[in-house]
């Protein structure tokens, strides 16, 4: 059993989502950098979609009622260990990030604030239990389907601890960059609804991460794009990472929750395997896109 | 019918018109690809999702060889019958601009055959068409903050029912106690792409 005593920023329950229901309305959510939770179960033993919690920013500390592995990847901060249910029980720091961590019975786990990356996991042996929709315990934030948001003072039971011990000790993983991220674009199905110096407008220079982005998607801020086509698109399919672009000009990178349909043109999308970089992307800090707009799979 | 790329693990289908996209979708469905993990139908499109199973030109392939399904043939989609009471605050106004009176809107909302194009807008909630539908009329003019679960309404070309209580702009002309949307049943939507709906009155 473990007790939320502070959420922090937001502490949702993530697995890998519930991918496969679009045409039911359903956005795929689950974690938003993958990698970090996927690392997180396999430095506990399990199974690599197993619930865990993803952490904005920090700012959360959780009480365990009894011992437990957890481990705690994505972001990198302060994670400390304090309280083994006796009095004066000398706190522990330690170099907590992406290795196994044995919290005693009656152990306080803190996560402070983030000094690189933006979102934690948090992963327990046995994983977080909650009910499933379509198979997966991830909440979703734009239809509010999935397991609340946790409180202070929610209680999260866990699974039945894996019997094999993990094998790895510590798993050496990229420390969130701070400065300039660099990511994967691929044409998307609206390129030609902009101006001929779309392409070059959206890879020639760098983007900024707005404060108003969100587990819906990432907003971007920088120089307007410019439509070559107006009038309104008929809503279609949308993508995780599809860089939409409305009538402002500015593109949002569709994350996790993103609607499972959109009415604006899409001209790129970012591919998958950089989608981390983006859930881990600070507001302020500058996203440059990389890619060319002719691939071998637009014109096979 | 045009396929566009949409990044590296989609593509998407553009057609001129809604029931070309249904008539795809429909044979689409009935004949799935492995590897196709998500299939959405929209009102000129439909986008394929795919995972590495599977190869672009496959996929593409795939989206291009089926043949239309037009629908009349007994095998089509599930069938659900969702009974309204007519009773929204919308009515008389659907029956001013039609220019027929609040019965005949009742008479023809009954009397059409609805398919379920696409969803969209929040979980559970499906555009449904009718050929020939006698019942087009524009949104509201000042969408509502709040319309109550259950509520059914015209929008355009699409009737639909709210699985949830949320902001609308479409004009109500009845409410139903039929559950849109149930995350405790097996499968939560009642309404997918491709069911057909008939609506009786309660």
């Amino acid at each position: 059993m473990i007790t939320v005593l502070s959420p922090g920023a937001q502490l949702l329950i993530e697995d890998l989502g519930r991918p496969g229901h679009a045409a039911m309305g359903l956005s795929p959510s689950g974690a938003l950098d993958a990698r970090a939770l996927r690392l997180a179960n396999r430095l506990v033993g399990n199974a690599p979609g197993a619930a865990g919690l993803e952490l904005l920013l920090g700012g959360a500390e959780l009480e365990f009622a009894a011992a437990a592995a957890v481990a705690v990847t994505g972001a990198r901060g302060p994670v400390t260990l304090a309280g083994t249910g006796r009095a004066g029980a000398a706190r522990r720091q330690e170099e907590a990030a992406n290795r196994p961590l044995a919290v005693p019975a009656g152990g306080r786990l803190r996560i402070g604030p983030a000094a690189s990356g933006l979102r934690y996991y948090l992963a327990v042996a046995g994983g977080i239990e909650a009910d499933t929709l379509m198979g997966s315990r991830s909440a979703d934030v734009l239809s509010g389907l999935g397991p609340a948001p946790l409180r202070a003072g929610d209680v999260l039971r866990t699974g039945q601890a894996p019997a094999a011990s993990p094998e790895p000790a510590w798993v050496p993983a990229a420390v969130p960059p701070a400065r300039r991220i660099a990511v994967r674009i691929q044409p998307g199905p609206r390129l030609d609804w902009f101006t001929p110096q779309a392409w070059q407008c959206l890879t020639g220079r760098d983007w900024t991460v707005s404060p108003e982005s969100n587990r819906v998607g990432v907003r971007l801020l920088g120089r307007p794009l410019e439509r070559a086509v107006g009038g309104e698109l008929p809503s279609e399919g949308m993508v995780t990472g599809a860089v939409q672009v409305p009538p402002s000009g500015l593109p949002t990178v569709f994350l996790a929750d993103h609607p499972v349909t959109g009415g604006y043109p899409v001209p790129a999308v970012v591919v998958p395997a950089d989608l981390p970089l983006l859930a881990q992307a600070r507001p302020g800090q500058q996203v440059r896109f990389l890619g060319q707009p002719k691939t071998a799979l637009a014109t096979a | 019918m045009k396929i566009l790329p949409f990044g590296p693990g989609a593509l998407l289908a553009e057609f001129a018109t809604l029931a070309e996209v249904l008539a795809r979708y429909r044979a689409l469905a009935a004949a799935p690809l492995p590897g196709v993990v998500d299939l959405v139908p929209a009102a000129r499109t439909i986008l394929a999702v795919f995972d590495g199973s599977v190869t672009a030109g496959q996929v593409r392939h795939w989206l291009q060889a089926a043949a239309p399904d037009d629908g009349g043939g007994a095998a089509s989609g599930a069938q659900v019958t969702i009974a309204v009471e007519y009773s929204g605050e919308d009515l008389p106004a659907v029956a001013r601009l039609l220019g027929i009176g609040e019965r005949e809107v009742v008479r023809r909302h009954t009397s059409s055959r609805w398919t379920a194009a696409f969803t969209g807008f929040a979980p559970g909630f499906a555009y449904l068409v009718a050929e020939g539908n006698p019942l087009q009329v524009p949104r509201r003019e000042v969408p509502r903050t709040r319309v109550p679960a259950g509520s059914v309404g015209l929008a355009g070309e699409f009737s639909g029912v709210y699985p949830s209580a949320s902001p609308g702009g479409w004009q109500l002309i009845g409410r139903t106690e039929a559950r849109l949307w149930d995350a405790s049943r097996p499968e939560p939507a009642l309404i997918l792409p491709g069911t057909v709906v008939r609506f009786t009155e309660a």
